[in-house]
């Protein structure tokens, strides 16, 4: 952890910048105040929290996220950067997918391998030669990215399905105005409060033509036992629209309607937070009870708006991901602004030999694993671990790809009484609509609460901080 | 050969059904071997039938009805000219390359025991790859004997498999299952079949497969009948797997104790003289 | 609105309503068994309150006999019991929690504490004082949630849909006591009973929260026709059938008024109400009280699905 590159005192001890108020405001703080406002911290997350833990069973402490105080600070220029390498990253995205489902002009190319296209599940023939409203197929991506050093951000998962977590963002935003009004008087902090706004307007500027001058926008949720649902009601709350299962959506005539106490009234935009392969029992899984029978037809005739589209995984997918840089390059004829992490594809035989002599350093992801699960971690695996990994690995090398062990990049954290630096990553929204991107100044900040823990995911004792951006 | 064709589908409700909604693919497109000479298709209830193109190329119509009614029928008849062509199936809608056709669906992941048996088939024809599926057509219809009780729509390959029954639409599956773990792309194939015997009336479509052959192109193979398809063969739908090619999916709201009731008819036209 | 916040809403109304009515059957029933026996006769009770419960078949069902133990754990806990007090308490927290933003902050507090606090009771109450206690809270939780919906709810459609759940389970409740205990009730020449049935008439009316009510308007000691006028006829009682159909007919004129258009749901309410005004009691003993309740039970589901079926589906 010594050599890895903290975001306050960068690698020398030197206080960077951005951070100097906040040092500060910490040296000036008594660690009883510290712990006196996470206390309070925790009981504003348990009230609001109560909107929130009102969704989760009677255990509903389970469900809280641990918050911590201490915020994450991007300095504007660091921002800009960021911003301008997810614009770009997001825009070739969507014209990758485009091309995917329909020319097929990089695969032609012979810049990915089409095998890894075609029997991809996540590849959606449904979705081939369709047109999606706008040309527009993730109008909302939840890019991770990580930090190596004071210039060095690379990306590590495009989230281009279903990305959730931005109602964390929001409320620990919430929460810190409300409980350091004295620190935000130290800082300009850019605004993260329009960011219902600004996707209400990027899914209205996506409807079908067909749509009224006004777009009915509704988001379509799995219901009340999925883990995300808080997340569903609180936003569907902000944006102001109703919050829909499968059963309220109803197909007739090719076009989609929900039910309501007047009637059925029709719905242009499906904001859904349902996986494709539950959307539509009549195209997908035939058992599924969450969906809306009929659906694709009505998309297939253009008559609706899902967002994100179906079939958005085939670029998101780890299998995917290493080839990226390329993607950018292809579409773009620009020079990718946001690096990947260098990737072995044990695809390829070269990288398969490098990958297997070098299991003790490498992260080894499977290709359709997710949220930290099926992975090696080279460096803190023991004998056996590595063996049994290297044995999978030889049996279905397609199935891994390897990263060097990245020096996450470390922010101050309150643990136990007293102020330490732990691993942290950021995954801000890219929302893209009929002409524009929207990225509000900030995101999700993760962090690994253990000490020298590399793993950010909630579902593996992870926390989040709020993500200031600086205004000037 | 002069294929005439009528399927009709019967629903009953004891209770009645608030409504219905349905995609069928019921349509056949005309290829090398295949000539479509008229088809319709006629559903009783009062509505609009969207008829678009799924990811595979098959025409699809769409219909929703809520009126509430206690029955529903859906009635496709036509006349289709058909040629043997020795199982070889050109002319037709491709959309995606043959390696498309590897990926493994729920309903025909390969297990152990299909793996094996495969395995087994291909190594009896190490060399050449259209006499290994002729192989694997005889071997599944040795193996998984024709039975209409012990399978349903949602029976998986490795579950026919095990039981060593079931109804072309198994048999397929299983073959699909095995081709694929050999690295042979392969595909269902939805359809009627004419019988030579003289018996017209049956209580179903067929379901074949088509398998591509490097230089060959797709074959079509048979393993309920452990041929090839000839011109008895009427090509309706295709898809990775029965579900994809399914001739109706659909769901009812309300509609308690459905029967369900199918009459096919599958006989030879007689040649009408042309003037 | 989406018909299934709609569904929700007057569910949750019907399920707190229907606890509430359970309690006041318990409570009403301890106090009888409670009276030594010369007062009351040698009627079960305890049988009589699953019948008023409406839930005699599924009581027989999963116990032999209807003694105390039996029915208090059938009628307040047991989770065999779809309208058990728990299930009830359960379903409307259910309900409330898929409609979380369409609820004021004020009633999701009183129905998730409810729910939570019930946990607290889970093991069946040993004692009568503790069990009254549980009661006692049931009864005050409806009041809490009743009370918060009036001072807080928009008077939107979904205010409406509330009501009228509220509305549909009360006239059911009223309806079903006075189908249980129709026979004390039948006026004094062709009624075979003598002054055990004071008690029984007190409970009645107990269960209704209209003892004290009851002497104000009549100004009379009990009378049996006089009781039956109240809980149906009066529309001054809360809980009459008369009262509860000046509600339901203005809520569904509410909601039709702010649809701009109505249907069979408003016209079935009237059709009803205009009966109910339009009967005396003589009349409805002359062609039966019992065929006059369980014909009002029947029209009063009619609504309920006709409601449904206009707004909810």
């Amino acid at each position: 952890m010594a050599d890895c590159f903290d975001e306050m005192k960068g690698t020398d001890g030197t206080i960077r910048p951005a951070y100097a108020g906040l040092d500060a405001w910490l040296r000036d703080l008594s660690p009883d105040l510290i712990d006196q406002r996470c206390q309070e911290a925790e009981l504003l997350f348990r009230r609001i929290g109560i909107t929130f833990a009102v969704y989760g069973e009677a255990d509903s402490t389970e469900r809280l996220i641990p918050f911590d105080v201490i915020p994450r600070i991007l300095s504007s220029s660091e921002w800009a950067l960021l911003q301008r390498g997810l614009t770009q990253r997001v825009k070739a995205i969507n014209m990758y997918l485009k091309d995917i489902y329909g020319r097929r002009e990089i695969l032609k190319a012979g810049i990915i391998p089409v095998d890894l296209v075609f029997q991809n599940q996540v590849f959606r023939p449904e979705m081939n030669a369709q047109k999606v409203p706008h040309d527009v197929y993730v109008h909302i991506a939840g890019i991770d990215i990580v930090r190596v050093g004071p210039d060095t951000f690379y990306v590590l998962e495009d989230n281009a399905r279903t990305p959730s977590g931005v109602s964390y963002m929001l409320e620990n935003r919430e929460i810190m105005m409300r409980l350091f009004p004295d620190l935000f008087s130290r800082y300009r902090v850019a605004p993260v409060e329009n960011y219902p706004d600004e996707l209400l307007a990027t899914l209205k500027s996506v409807a079908p033509d067909t749509a009224a001058a006004d777009p009915n926008v509704v988001l379509l949720t799995p219901g009340i036992y999925n883990s995300a649902y808080f997340e569903h009601s609180f936003l569907a709350d902000k944006l102001g629209i109703e919050l829909v299962e499968g059963r309220d959506l109803l197909v007739k005539g090719g076009v989609v309607y929900m039910r309501t106490t007047e009637g059925p009234k029709r719905v242009d935009v499906i904001y859904r937070r349902v996986d494709d392969d539950f959307l539509d029992p009549l195209a997908f899984r035939p058992d599924s009870t969450l969906g809306v029978p009929g659906l694709m037809s009505a998309y297939q005739a253009g008559q609706v708006t899902l967002a994100n589209a179906v079939g958005t995984g085939i670029a998101d997918d780890k299998a995917i991901y290493s080839y990226m840089p390329e993607i950018v390059k292809f579409y773009l004829a620009e020079e990718p602004i946001l690096r990947n992490v260098p990737t072995w594809r044990c695809r390829e035989p070269k990288d398969l030999a490098y990958v297997l002599e070098h299991l003790d350093e490498l992260v080894v992801k499977e290709v359709h694993g997710s949220g930290g699960y099926g992975m090696l971690i080279g460096p803190t695996a023991d004998k056996g671990k590595i063996a049994a990994f290297r044995t999978r690995i030889e049996a279905d090398p397609k199935n891994y790809i390897a990263q060097p062990t990245l020096a996450l990049s470390t922010c101050p954290t309150w643990v136990e009484r007293g102020v330490a630096p732990r691993h942290i990553d950021l995954r801000p929204f890219v929302l893209t609509g009929k002409d524009t991107v929207r990225i509000v100044p900030g995101g999700l900040t993760r962090v690994a609460l253990q000490r020298g823990s590399l793993v950010v995911n909630s579902s593996q004792g992870g926390g989040t901080k709020d993500t200031w951006v600086l205004d000037t | 050969m002069r294929i005439r064709v009528s399927h009709l589908t019967t629903y009953r409700y004891d209770s009645p059904a608030s409504r219905v909604i349905q995609t069928l693919r019921m349509t056949p497109r005309p290829h090398d071997g295949q000539h479509v000479v008229r088809w319709r298709i006629d559903v009783s209830a009062d509505c609009r039938l969207t008829t678009q193109e799924d990811a595979f190329g098959n025409i699809t119509h769409s219909f929703s009805d809520d009126v509430p009614t206690d029955h529903l029928e859906v009635l496709v008849e036509g006349e289709v000219e058909t040629q043997d062509t020795n199982g070889l199936v050109r002319g037709t809608i491709e959309r995606f390359p043959p390696s498309l056709y590897l990926r493994e669906t729920d309903l025909t992941r390969a297990d152990p025991a299909i793996l094996a048996f495969a395995r087994a088939v291909a190594d009896a024809e190490p060399d050449d790859a259209l006499a290994r599926l002729h192989g694997l057509v005889r071997a599944v219809y040795a193996e998984v004997t024709f039975d209409t009780d012990p399978t349903h729509p949602a029976t998986t390959a490795s579950e026919a498999f095990s039981l060593k029954r079931g109804v072309c639409q198994d048999l397929s599956h299983v073959f699909i299952a095995a081709a694929r773990s050999l690295g042979v792309p392969c595909r269902y194939v939805g359809g009627y079949y004419w019988r030579s015997d003289g018996i017209t009336a049956q209580e179903a479509g067929h379901a074949w497969v088509e398998a591509h052959v490097p230089d060959l192109g797709w074959v079509a193979f048979d393993p309920t009948h452990a041929m090839c398809a000839t011109d008895a063969y009427v090509r309706v739908a295709v898809g990775l797997d029965y579900l994809g090619a399914a001739p109706v999916r659909g769901t009812r709201f309300g509609g308690r104790g459905e029967t369900l009731e199918v009459a096919v008819h599958v006989g030879q036209a007689f040649q009408q003289v042309q003037s | 609105m989406l018909s299934r916040t709609a569904d929700n809403l007057y569910w949750v109304a019907r399920y707190v309503e229907r606890a509430d009515y359970l309690a006041r059957i318990l409570e009403v029933t301890l106090r009888l068994t409670a009276l030594p026996l010369a007062y009351v006769g040698s009627t079960n009770e305890w049988e009589s309150a699953v019948a008023t419960a409406g839930c005699s078949r599924s009581f027989h069902a999963a116990y032999p006999e209807a003694d105390e133990d039996n029915v208090k754990d059938f009628l307040a806990f047991s989770s065999a019991n779809p309208s058990s007090i728990c299930n009830c308490i359960e379903l409307a927290r259910t309900n409330a929690r898929a409609v979380r933003t369409a609820l004021t902050s004020e009633m999701w507090d009183v129905i998730n504490g409810a729910w939570l606090e019930l946990k607290r009771f889970n093991n069946a109450p040993g004692s009568r004082e503790e069990f009254l206690r549980f009661l006692r809270f049931v009864q005050e939780t409806s009041l809490r949630f009743d009370g918060s919906a009036y001072r807080t709810m928009l008077r939107t459609d979904a205010y409406w849909f509330f009501r009228l759940g509220c509305n549909i389970e009360r006239a059911d409740n009223t309806a079903r006591i006075l189908d249980t205990k129709y026979h004390l009730l039948l006026p004094e020449d062709t009624h075979v009973g003598g002054p055990l049935d004071y008690y029984q008439w007190a409970a009645i009316l107990r269960s209704v929260s209209a003892l004290t009510s009851y002497h104000w308007v009549y100004r009379e000691s009990l009378k049996p026709w006089l009781i039956a006028d109240l809980l149906i006829l009066n529309q001054k009682m809360p809980r009459s059938l008369a009262s509860c159909y000046d509600n339901l007919v203005r809520y569904c004129d509410d909601i039709a008024e702010a649809y701009g258009r109505q249907g069979a749901a408003q016209r079935k309410a009237r059709g009803i109400r205009t009966r109910l005004s339009n009967l005396k009691m003589d009349e409805i003993f002359q062609s039966g009280l019992h065929e006059f309740i369980t014909e009002f039970i029947s029209d009063n589901n009619e609504l309920g699905g006709t409601i449904s079926r206009q707004y909810l589906m």
